[in-house]
């Protein structure tokens, strides 16, 4: 990377962070909504941990992989959200008349998406396992978690910019939510999928990489280090966050007319 | 009475007119209750073989009965979204200047969600019936189970029609949203409070959704329960919040 891109980078990466920051109203649903979930569920599907196969007795340990997914998910709507607002204020007309790399503004809106995936991971964990959630992986897993979670994170997020410039409005992207709830919702979220009996749920449920992203986070979680399982989940973060920044680069190219 | 029937009729006009022809207010009042159904009767029917689990009617009608309310209440929710954008646009004050008995237009709103919540029931009920759902409810207590599912949608618009006259702005869509958000999930949603276990099963033994909730459970199952209580609070709270509601339209007419 060349001196001046990783100024240009650096320098809209601050400003992705500092504006992350500042927008709680970005942060504290992220946050809140997710454990919120996670405390109605362990509480109410407590019981299901009793059915033969469960693959451990604490609902909470299991269902605490979840939030991490749902913390990706409002990471689409709060980068698309950002940069939406940067088109619609003229900001990234302003950013087309400098000598601004397109790789540099795509990656340095990436930076709130991280420094949120952080503060998001890290709370979930902290208050899953202080609520009794089990971490069989130990200390090292504690790490990996992270990775994985800021990883994911930043994916969704390149998804987000993507449909910004694709539509150019903010309230497009917010439209954009159920469509990827409905992923979350169709996977082995709420239970392992050998223990899915309904046919047509179990096939879309197999075929959705989030229930291998669920399966990454839950291996670390539930059964300790098992490197197929991890590799799986990183593997799928990875290449959807390049597909989503190869959509995003075309997309910007139509957007950001040089003048 | 003449100018509060004729008003009330051509605010749910528009209101329904809006809902049919927009598909961004159509597919999403569609689309939800329905993804909720596959995510919860689909991927959760393994719940319905946990010890304990009695009701013989099957896990989908078990979460048929959530969904149905879940979407009889966010029915009203989105009637209130409509309400602010209304204000918000100026529409609503149009509506306040013309309108000769100005609880007609409450009315209307609420006569709107109510067909909106009828379109939405006729799909999701096909669509459960193509899932297999089984009812063994006799005639009268489907009635029964149609009829709480109406009085949640009237209180819950009435509840949104409140925060959306007082607010007068979409931003408040989310102080609409939240409570019932909160309030349909801390009842029994997977599995009966029987087997709730902890603070949630705490919570949900006084949340007035959980008796609801059981009353349909019971209709469709032809096993009814605790339907006085129910149909009591099916009663009461619609007209504790068409007060809450009248005091939004006073605070709307004061705002000018």
């Amino acid at each position: 990377m060349t001196h001046e891109l990783t100024t240009q980078v650096g320098q809209l990466a601050r400003r992705s962070v500092v504006r992350t920051l500042r927008q709680p109203a970005q942060i504290v649903p992220s946050v809140i909504f997710p454990l919120f979930l996670l405390a109605v569920n362990s509480g109410g599907l407590k019981s299901v941990t009793d059915l033969p196969g469960f693959p451990t007795d604490s609902y909470l340990t299991f269902a605490l992989a979840i939030t991490f997914m749902q913390g990706a998910l409002f990471s689409v709507i709060n980068s698309g959200t950002d940069l939406a607002r940067d088109i619609e204020t003229g900001f990234l007309n302003r950013m087309a008349l400098t000598p601004l790399r397109g790789a540099a503004l795509l990656s340095g809106l990436l930076a709130g998406s991280l420094m949120l995936g952080l503060m998001q991971a890290l709370a979930y964990l902290i208050v899953g396992l202080a609520f009794g959630a089990e971490l069989t992986a130990g200390v090292g897993g504690f790490f990996v978690i992270i990775a994985l979670s800021v990883t994911v994170t930043v994916a969704f997020g390149t998804i987000g910019m993507f449909a910004a410039l694709r539509t150019g409005s903010g309230e497009a992207v917010q439209g954009l939510f159920p469509v990827f709830f409905v992923f979350l919702f169709l996977s082995s979220m709420a239970l392992p999928l050998n223990l899915i009996q309904t046919d047509w749920f179990h096939a879309v449920a197999s075929i959705n990489p989030v229930s291998y992203l669920l399966q990454a986070f839950r291996s670390l979680l539930i059964e300790g280090w098992e490197p197929g399982k991890i590799a799986l989940g990183f593997g799928i973060a990875l290449a959807l966050g390049t597909l989503g920044m190869l959509a995003a680069s075309r997309a910007l190219k139509t957007r950001l007319v040089r003048t | 009475m003449a100018d509060f029937r004729a008003i009330s009729r051509a605010v749910a006009w528009r209101s329904v007119h809006n809902f049919l022809t927009n598909k961004a207010l159509l597919i999403p009042a569609l689309i939800f209750p329905l993804f909720f159904f596959a995510s919860f009767a689909g991927g959760l029917s393994a719940v319905g073989n946990v010890p304990g689990f009695d009701f013989p009617t099957g896990y989908t009608a078990f979460q048929y009965v959530f969904v149905l309310m879940q979407s009889a209440a966010f029915g009203g929710v989105f009637t209130g979204f409509g309400i602010a954008r209304d204000f918000e646009t100026g529409f609503g004050r149009r509506y306040l200047l013309a309108a000769t008995d100005r609880r007609g237009i409450i009315a209307g709103y609420g006569i709107a969600a109510l067909l909106r919540a009828f379109v939405t029931w006729g799909v999701l009920t096909a669509v459960a019936l193509v899932a297999g759902m089984q009812i063994d409810g006799s005639g009268v207590d489907l009635v029964g189970m149609y009829t709480l599912a109406i009085l949640i949608n009237i209180t819950a618009t009435l509840w949104a029609a409140g925060v959306a006259m007082r607010v007068r702005s979409i931003q408040g869509g989310p102080l609409m949203q939240l409570p019932i958000f909160l309030i349909l999930f801390l009842a029994p949603v997977y599995v009966p409070l029987s087997l709730l276990s902890g603070w949630i099963h705490a919570v949900a033994s006084v949340n007035p959704v959980t008796a609801l909730l059981e009353a349909g459970r019971g209709f469709i199952s032809g096993d009814p329960t605790v339907i006085g209580l129910a149909f009591a609070l099916g009663v009461v709270l619609p007209i504790v919040f068409a007060l809450w509601a009248r005091g939004g339209l006073r605070r709307a007419e004061a705002a000018g």
